[in-house]
């Protein structure tokens, strides 16, 4: 009962600073919304200048003495890439693998495309195929809506249909973390293999805490004694979250946002939504659509209400984990925009610097806070999944 | 922003397909045997603390046992001393009142013994006195009696010669 509470009381409190990020995040995308639109509607005008001017000059269109716009920096390094941005004009180019319709599957770098800094990028392939990768979101002369960071191609003018299977920087990232997490797993699971009934040493020692702590803390409690069938999901969705969650925060590293692409939590979510469903049992269902203890009138506004709720619960899953992320990304990324807005492109030295210092002492925190929600996160999602997998195979023979 | 809000159709694929490949493998070659040994490790340490317990619980139940039967075999011990002791009195009253007894018995025969010697003896003496008497009358009348002196000498030799000395 108390373990029960404690879970209670660790979900307010998650809820509570879920919320608040969540307002943070809102705060700034409100103004991060404004200062795209400001943009979208400067760049327009620029473009056109630049379109009466010169038409493919990029390289100068870099040099300009461009304003800086916060919320495109700030979207630009949270969304996925093609490339991995290191520092200026240092970038790690990652393999683009586009199935095009009567072209069949096209593979090159990334570093092909040629452009700097902001603006459509190009690549003129040998067998006379145009790609354009998109600065903004677009739609096509064909009707089909690119974003920002999306590839279209061309041949002879005329726009083909692109599926982009590229190995993105949240693709790398995400590959790189379950190549790291099968290796240290399986080397764990060998020394268990190799010291059986001994105390723990090394990486198993590191990590036992935490598989203990997801099977008597989590599992258990929610699942009760179906627990051992899903504890494979938990514990890999728990450590890959987690693991992601870390690498987004190491500096320098491109930043990733693995778990902050929604890309990739859908998967998630998805996983969460299948295995609750598929393991529902007459209970489950019985309560669904048939509530018991409920007047008939009732029923015909909770069932539907119920219905939804199959859908909306992995969905919020999915939404908590993107946005709690991204939202911290916004916060440290913002706090950079500062500096570059109060420098004022290298004009106010002096009220860049004094926000330079403010800024970095409050990324401090931020990263502080961040690595405890890189944790939380891990954990919520762990933790509602299992409940969501109890609900759907508690037995009320049992209790 | 539509980049932040549409799920990459590329990402999904591979989060997908890499995801559950790395779910199945880490279930079948990590998970699996994890979660196993810490299952058989906390039954074994759990199965430790039980058979602790227990044989802590026997041994006092032993040592409970163990004051028992010295309680009893002292007290034993001290029946059976007592018993002894009052077998060893009884024995030891028992010799001397026999003693005692076969002691006066002597005594009394010896008494007996002694009446009857000096009753014999009386007798005897008796019979001598008489029969000294007798000679001693015998012998007088014999002699001649001519004279007191010599009447008075014989009697003395007579006496003299009596056995009475």
């Amino acid at each position: 009962m108390s373990r029960f509470l404690s879970s209670f009381a660790i979900l307010l409190t998650l809820a509570f600073a879920g919320g608040n990020s969540g307002l943070w995040a809102q705060d700034h995308d409100a103004g991060t919304h404004d200062a795209e639109h400001d943009h979208a509607e400067h760049g327009h005008a620029e473009k056109h200048a630049h379109t009466e001017d010169a038409e493919h000059d990029h390289a100068e269109h870099h040099a300009h003495n461009e304003e800086f716009v916060a919320g495109e920096f700030i979207i630009h390094h949270i969304a996925d890439a093609h490339d991995i941005h290191l520092f200026g004009d240092v970038h790690i180019p990652l393999p683009v693998l586009l199935f095009i319709e009567g072209e069949g599957l096209q593979v090159f770098m990334s570093s092909a495309f040629e452009g700097h800094g902001h603006g459509d990028k190009h690549y003129a392939c040998d067998e006379g195929i145009d790609y354009t990768m998109h600065a903004e979101d677009t739609v096509l002369e064909n009707d089909v809506a690119v974003v920002s960071g999306g590839i279209s191609a061309q041949r002879e003018g005329q726009q083909l249909t692109v599926y982009d299977f590229s190995i993105t920087k949240s693709v790398f990232g995400m590959l790189f973390i379950l190549s790291m997490m099968l290796w240290m797993f399986i080397s764990i699971a060998g020394s268990y293999k190799k010291n059986p009934g001994k105390a723990p040493k090394g990486m198993a020692n590191a990590l036992e805490p935490l598989i203990l702590f997801i099977r008597d803390e989590i599992a258990k409690p929610s699942i009760g004694d179906k627990v051992d069938k899903f504890m494979p999901f938990l514990l890999t969705v728990f450590f890959f979250i987690f693991f992601c969650n870390l690498l987004g925060l190491v500096p320098f590293l491109g930043g990733f946002n693995i778990t902050g692409t929604i890309g990739v939590t859908v998967v998630l979510a998805t996983l969460v939504f299948l295995l609750t469903n598929f393991n529902g049992n007459k209970h489950y269902w019985g309560h669904l659509f048939w509530p018991p203890g409920v007047p008939l009138p009732v029923k015909f506004i909770l069932v539907p209400i119920e219905v939804f709720g199959i859908i909306m619960k992995p969905a919020v899953l999915m939404i908590r984990l993107t946005a709690n992320i991204s939202a911290g990304h916004i916060i440290i990324l913002a706090f950079t925009s500062l500096i570059f807005i109060f420098g004022d492109g290298g004009t106010a030295i002096a009220s860049g610097s004094g926000m330079g210092i403010f800024s970095t002492a409050f990324m401090i925190f931020m990263y502080f806070l961040e690595l405890l929600v890189a944790f939380l996160q891990a954990f919520v999602f762990t933790l509602l999944a299992a409940i969501y997998f109890g609900d759907a195979t508690h037995d009320p023979a049992h209790h | 922003m539509g980049a932040l809000l549409t799920p990459a159709l590329g990402t999904v694929v591979w989060a997908s397909i890499a995801f559950l490949a790395v779910l199945f493998m880490l279930r079948r070659f990590a998970w699996g045997p994890i979660l196993a040994a810490l299952n058989d490790r906390e039954q074994s340490i759990a199965g430790a603390l039980n058979e602790a317990d227990r044989v802590r619980k026997e041994m006092e139940e032993l040592s409970a046992s163990n004051e028992n039967q010295l309680k009893e075999a002292r007290a034993e011990r001290d029946k059976m001393m007592r018993e002894a002791r009052e077998m060893a009195d009884q024995m030891v009253a028992d010799a001397k009142n026999k003693a005692r007894d076969a002691a006066d018995k002597e005594i009394a025969s010896a008494k007996d013994a002694i009446a009857v010697e000096r009753k014999a003896a009386i007798a005897e003496l008796k019979a001598e006195v008489g029969n000294l008497s007798l000679e001693i009358a015998e012998r007088l009348l014999r002699e001649k009696l001519e004279s007191n002196d010599e009447q008075k000498a014989l009697v003395n030799r007579l006496i003299d010669e009596s056995p009475l000395n």
